[in-house]
């Protein structure tokens, strides 16, 4: 998530969902939380309840619209016009929190006076190398920054480990700024002069948002931030997915900044997370790029030969990014056990290095070219879950063998006799090669582990009851997999075979045979290698090899012997510190240091969290400090000083090597150090704004069948978006097979407005036929005043919207919306276009069978 | 109000053949919830990552309810339809309880053993390793890695499970298509 | 690592219990839907798709003990001034005249001593008299499907739960609060509150299932009331219910009166004479 990260340090959501509850203005964008996190919606309807306000921007009127105060509708693929909108409003108005913003944000720093902007370069920032398709971003730099703040990028890497992402400044510290905000080459004044043009006319005429209604937006946000009030906002993928996805999230980063609404009460950013885990799946990664704890996987391109490289190049020389070669030696303890020393490098030779992109679109490429043989797949779907699901169905049908581990017979399990391609003839069960294993998993309550919520809240869930027949949890299946290749390389004295023998692998085990995964948790909390004590915190991780930490920012969630924190419950009418274990440290609000001003004194009465105590000379509140505990307000910067003592006492933000919030992204984002409105690869609407009409480093991997409809294509005339729905979980595996959830919503269905069914000539209940360039589906026509044309740059612009859950297989079947949307990706994260693209609605049906 | 005396009014306009105390039958008589002395576990809902709270009520190794858990500062004992529903995931005739084998080009599963297809796929990564693994790139940068062997999913999974995948299957196997959910 | 629990039973002296649901608070997830099919463990219906906005359940039955109710408002002043999207979870009434159990031949049909209106299930005979005498279609037979055993079902307000002192599943489940279990007393009280509270806000809130509220109709309160913000018939909810004996009750009445007259003429006549 570099959209927060890149500017605030972390990719986590920067407050917890109970804290919502004190807001006085919740903005809902880029999620339909109502219906997709109705629990955490509860607390919305607290903070309405109290008297906030509530606003709902969307293409589409939802069950979130129906609840809010407001509902804005807003064209797909729109969005940072009108959060740029909204960033000029309060510079312009001047309803920005100005003292906030000049101690807590790089608004004052000065920038490279070589820095030109997109209204300069007429849709590019400069550095942008066109034939490599990428940006070469020292021009972006701080000023006297005499080495661009991260490594050079690289093409084929899809994103930055956190450390190169918060930047490492190398010139003189600390670097020249203007805290009057008036030099032209100032952060504020670049900002200023970046969103001029996104003036309310022009938020009318691209998102198709009526003025009045943008600027009552634009005035809510205002009234209800500054020292006594917050405004929070929450995101979901309706954010993510897009082609310039982190920099939509890193627009709403920075007017958050902006209006002073980070680390305080009732403020900051829910990200909204769609998966029980699926925080905890980038914390502790299953991701090829990155390590446990956000450390970079080491590459060939960088200078990360030996593990002193490694450090050299990754670690920040400022900021608490500085103690990274802890982090990294002990998670090499914790991989290679006593085969880690340091004679050995703690086996660093041993972690494979990455030499190009290995996210998951290259690797179903790789697997339809054949290069990929093998796949292991638990708990995904891409037969119908993955974007141009019918490719991923074509790449299954290419691989040697594969492993499914699911609860259902899900139909990345049965491909090769029920997919359309099967069914409709154009490939046949016996030319298809695959040799498929199908396992039985286990399901939360038959399996002892912790999930990490939304939050970043790390909760155990305890195993209850058996998992039925054969099926088992994770755990075992890999345990047992590594025990027996570890036997089937025994005597053998090959590379891959000391890869494998050298990995610290003794689990104890169970009555059942099963590894106790407490002891797993026990060693991504940490301990100590001589007496094996579990260490307190990250604070104790040591770069000496003395220490063995599996994910250090979850450390502290085992501190000691019988005392998993992750199981604990109790809550309060605060912040529940008692309940689970909230990585970092157990802080709830991130950046809590600024709920308070410079000298350490709460902002207001009403909005007070944590402060200084000056008698006990510490940090103390509501929360656990996310700073460091006895660090006075008044502590200075040191000239030309490392780490923590680079950042003063009053630079909250921590992770960042300068310890402000960055407005401007000198390092971090791929696509340009401030968001600017691009057009979707595939869009209905010619952006006016520059020659340069999409993200220029967006990532398209041509190929046959990838085809992309031409901007404004009039074959593709409408807007189309996907999305989920209360009823159902994803592309359905959990859902679709569970007969009270089945039975709430049992087709497949388009919502389309009642002027679209006309021009297509469908009444509701109709089927209808929907295209894009790589595929067509069919569903049934459901027609609603709730979706409505946008009047954008005097042309009506429909929107077609499709809930994402069917597939072939399951007790309710459809259409994959997934077959339409193209395989794009967004520079940073490799993030695919599925909620703005283009298609066309025909009357009638597709004639195959299910 | 709801307790006070039926007016006569009440009475003509009730059905003439009223019977004026109805019997209890014995089951009403014998009316308790399933839950009494069952035994209870925390856990965790397995839907979306608001993390609710739920309570497995079990006997005799039998889920009985799954529920919210009152004491969640989170859900404060509510759950979505989806959590609501865990129960329906979890006791769930369609439940896979076998591992089904399907061999190259065939048109059925075939139900193996547990142990058949441990052995069996740990043949097959081995061979796929064997065959894929670089030690080290033309140009002696050691990389020990292979492209053969992918793996994908971990946003449904447990922090645990995400850790000993990560570890296997990164540091010990060299495999690098090593993806979720997260990313796409 | 779990735990024995033991249930403390309602006390013996028990009050009239019911629902209070707030439409201005549901925000139509049907967690009331399925937590009710969880702990009555109940059948799916059909897997049909009717189109009918975000309603697939379409009515009250006898394994569907509640229903959400979707009505999307052209125009009507919602959010944005577009469409407004109405939700109400709607349930058996467990009416104070309950129609069901005045019916009833067997005396399968109960109030219980929470005041709630229950079929025994080991007394019901499946005669179906039950099922016109509901002015608002919530019982029914259970004659179809896997789980038929032609008996009448409908909601129990969870009378098992409350014998145990637990809340009613679909109101523990509810994540928004819109729909409240407790004492009818009180919660009569919180409704007039809460409706206060709406109408100050200018919404046109009222409460539904109260005679002294002005709504329900005439059958006496309702154990199941709702705050309802539009016209009671857009969440499917009779303006003016009446039982089959009201409706009988006029021509009783008119048979009585003309039996009255003739006698009055005839005692008139013999007076007379």
């Amino acid at each position: 998530m570099p959209g927060l990260g890149a500017r605030l340090g972390r990719g986590g959501a920067t407050t917890a969902e109970n804290d919502l509850g004190n807001a006085d203005c919740i903005v809902i964008m880029g999620s339909n939380m109502a219906e997709n996190h109705p629990v955490c919606f509860r607390y919305v309807m607290k903070a309405r309840e109290r008297g906030a306000t509530i606003i709902h921007v969307d293409p589409r009127f939802s069950r979130t619209s129906a609840l809010a105060d407001r509902f804005v509708r807003i064209r797909p693929g729109s969005d940072i016009v009108f959060l740029n909108g909204l960033i000029r409003y309060a510079i312009e108005n001047e309803t920005y929190f100005k003292e906030y913003v000049q101690a807590y944000t790089n608004a004052t720093t000065l920038i490279n006076p070589e820095f030109q902007d997109v209204e300069d370069l007429d849709g590019v920032f400069s550095g942008l190398i066109p034939e490599e398709g990428r940006y070469d971003n020292s021009s972006w730099q701080y000023q006297g920054q005499t080495e661009p703040p991260s490594p050079p990028m690289h093409e084929q890497l899809s994103s930055m480990s956190y450390a190169q992402r918060v930047g490492n400044l190398e010139g003189k510290w600390p670097p020249p700024s203007d805290p009057t905000m008036q030099d032209p080459n100032c952060v504020f004044q670049i900002l200023r002069r970046h969103v001029s043009r996104y003036t309310p006319e022009l938020v009318e005429e691209l998102c198709g948002v009526p003025q009045e209604e943008f600027l009552a937006v634009a005035e809510a946000i205002s009234r209800n931030s500054g020292r006594e009030r917050t405004t929070a906002w929450c995101y979901a993928v309706g954010w993510t997915q897009h082609t310039t996805g982190p920099q939509i999230i890193g627009a709403c980063a920075l007017l958050q900044l902006l209006m002073g609404n980070i680390g305080r009460p009732g403020g900051g950013i829910m990200a909204l997370r769609g998966h029980a885990s699926i925080q905890g799946s980038t914390d502790i990664p299953t991701l090829y790029d990155l390590l446990p704890g956000y450390l970079a996987m080491p590459n060939t391109f960088d200078k990360h030969e030996t593990l002193h490289d490694y450090i050299e190049t990754e670690t920040p020389k400022t900021g608490w990014w500085h103690n990274l070669p802890r982090y990294m030696v002990s998670l090499l303890k914790a991989y290679y056990g006593e085969n880690a020393n340091p004679e050995n490098d703690f086996c660093y030779d041993l972690l494979p290095k990455l030499s190009g992109d290995y996210s998951t679109f290259p690797l179903f490429l790789a697997a339809r070219a054949g290069a990929v043989k093998g796949l292991f797949l638990m708990g995904q779907n891409p037969a119908v879950g993955n974007v141009d699901a019918g490719f991923m169905r074509e790449a299954l049908a290419h691989l040697d063998w594969l492993v499914v581990r699911d609860l259902f017979e899900i139909e990345s399990a049965t491909f090769w006799r029920d997919s359309p391609e099967v069914k409709s003839g154009r490939l046949k069960t016996a030319d298809i090669k695959t040799e498929v294993f199908l396992m039985p998993a286990a399901v939360a309550p038959e399996k002892d582990g912790t999930s990490t919520n939304t939050q970043r809240l790390i909760q155990w869930h305890d195993r209850t009851v058996e998992p039925p027949g054969d099926a088992t949890g994770e755990p075992w299946f890999i345990y047992h997999l590594g025990r027996r290749l570890r036997e089937m390389y025994a005597g053998e004295d090959t590379p891959q075979a000391r890869q494998l023998q050298s990995l610290d692998w003794d689990y104890p085990l169970d009555e059942r045979g099963e590894p106790v995964v407490e002891e797993i948790l026990k060693e991504i909390n940490g301990y100590t290698v001589a007496d094996r004590k579990q260490l307190p915190g990250y604070a104790a991780a040591r770069d000496d090899g003395s220490t063995a930490c599996g994910c250090w920012i979850y450390s502290g969630v085992y501190p000691e012997e019988g005392k998993n924190l992750a199981r604990s419950r109790v809550s309060d009418e605060q912040y529940s510190l008692g309940w689970g274990f909230a990585w970092p440290s157990n802080r709830r609000i991130l950046y809590n240091r600024a709920s308070a001003d410079p000298e350490g004194r709460p902002w207001s009465e009403r909005k007070k969290l944590i402060w200084w105590d000056e008698a006990e000379g510490k940090w103390t509140g509501h929360d656990t400090p996310d700073f460091p505990v006895d660090k006075a307000p008044n502590v200075p910067v040191k000239e030309d000083a490392e780490g923590m003592d680079a950042l003063s006492g009053a630079d909250p933000f921590i992770m960042m090597s300068d310890g402000k919030g960055w407005l401007f992204t000198p390092s971090g984002l791929r696509d340009g150090p401030l968001p600017t409105h691009y057009e979707p690869l595939e869009s209905p609407v010619e952006n006016p704004l520059y020659a340069q009409k999409t993200n220029p480093v967006a990532k398209y991997w041509p190929r046959r069948g990838n085809r992309l409809a031409r901007q404004q294509d009039p074959n593709f005339p409408y807007a189309i978006t996907t999305y989920r729905l209360t009823e159902h979980h994803t592309a359905g595996g959990m859902s679709r097979w569970v007969p009270w959830l089945a039975e709430l919503q049992p087709s497949f269905f388009a919502e389309i407005s009642p002027r679209l069914a006309a021009r297509v000539g469908v009444d509701n209940g109709d089927w209808v036929v929907i295209s894009t360039p790589r595929n067509e589906i069919e569903a049934r026509a459901l027609v609603t005043e709730r979706m409505h044309a946008h009047r954008v740059r005097g042309k009506e612009v429909e929107t077609v919207g499709l809930p994402y859950h069917w597939g072939y297989s399951g007790l309710v079947k459809g259409d994959a919306a997934n077959d339409l949307v193209s395989i794009v990706a967004e520079p940073n994260v490799s993030i695919e276009e599925a909620k703005a693209f283009t298609c066309n609605v025909r009357k009638g049906r597709l004639r195959r069978e299910l | 109000m709801l307790s006070k005396k039926r007016s006569l009014g009440d009475i003509i306009r009730s059905h003439v053949g009223i019977v004026p105390e109805r019997p209890l039958s014995p089951n009403t008589l014998r009316i308790q919830s399933r839950l009494e002395g069952a035994e209870v576990g925390v856990s965790v809902c397995p839907y979306c990552a608001v993390g609710c709270s739920q309570l497995v009520y079990h006997r005799d190794g039998t889920v009985l309810s799954i529920e919210g858990n009152y004491e969640s500062f989170i859900n404060g004992g509510t759950l979505c339809p989806k959590g609501a529903a865990t129960y329906g995931l979890v006791v769930n005739p369609n439940r896979l309880t076998t591992v089904k084998y399907r061999a190259p080009g065939s048109d059925h599963w075939e139900d193996v053993s547990l142990d058949w297809a441990m052995e069996r796929i740990a043949q097959l990564t081995k061979e796929t390793r064997d065959r894929t693994f670089v030690h080290q790139t033309p140009d002696g940068k050691t990389v020990n890695r292979t492209t053969g062997i992918a793996h994908l999913g971990g946003a449904t999974l447990d922090n645990e499970e995400n850790y000993v995948i990560k570890k296997l299957f990164t540091a010990g196997l060299g495999m690098v298509y090593v993806e979720n959910q997260a990313r796409i | 690592m779990t735990e024995t629990i033991t249930l403390t039973p309602h006390s013996s002296s028990p009050t009239a219990k019911g629902f209070l649901t707030d439409t201005s608070l549901c925000i139509g997830c049907k967690a009331c839907e399925v937590a009710c099919k969880q702990w009555n463990q109940l059948p799916l219906d059909d897997l049909d798709w009717f189109g009918t906005s975000y309603d697939n359940t379409r009515k009250l039955g006898a394994t569907t003990w509640r229903h959400v109710t979707f009505a999307e408002v052209p125009g009507a002043g919602g959010a944005g001034g577009q469409t407004n999207w109405l939700m109400m979870s709607d349930v058996c009434k467990h009416c104070q005249h309950a129609g069901c159990l005045e019916a009833c031949p067997t005396g399968a049909i109960i109030r219980t001593e929470f005041n709630t209106v229950v079929i025994q299930q080991d007394v019901c005979n499946g005669c179906g008299y039950c099922v016109p005498a509901c002015p608002y279609g919530v019982v029914d037979l259970n004659v179809e499907g896997s789980a038929a055993d032609g008996k009448a079902h409908k909601c129990t307000l969870c009378y098992d739960r409350l014998s145990d002192g637990l809340e009613p599943a679909c109101a523990k489940a509810c994540p928004t609060d819109s729909i409240i279990f407790g004492d009818v007393i009180e919660l009569q009280e919180r409704a007039e509150r809460r409706v206060d509270d709406l109408r100050d806000k200018g919404l046109p809130a009222y409460l539904y299932g109260n005679e002294e509220a002005g709504a329900g109709g005439g059958i006496g309160n309702l154990g199941a009331q709702f705050i309802l913000l539009d016209d009671s018939a857009r969440y499917n909810l009779p303006a003016h219910p009446s039982l089959p004996q009201d409706r009988t009750f006029g021509a009783v009445a008119a048979m009585a009166a003309t039996a009255l007259a003739l006698t009055a003429a005839t005692a008139w006549a013999f007076k007379k004479s």
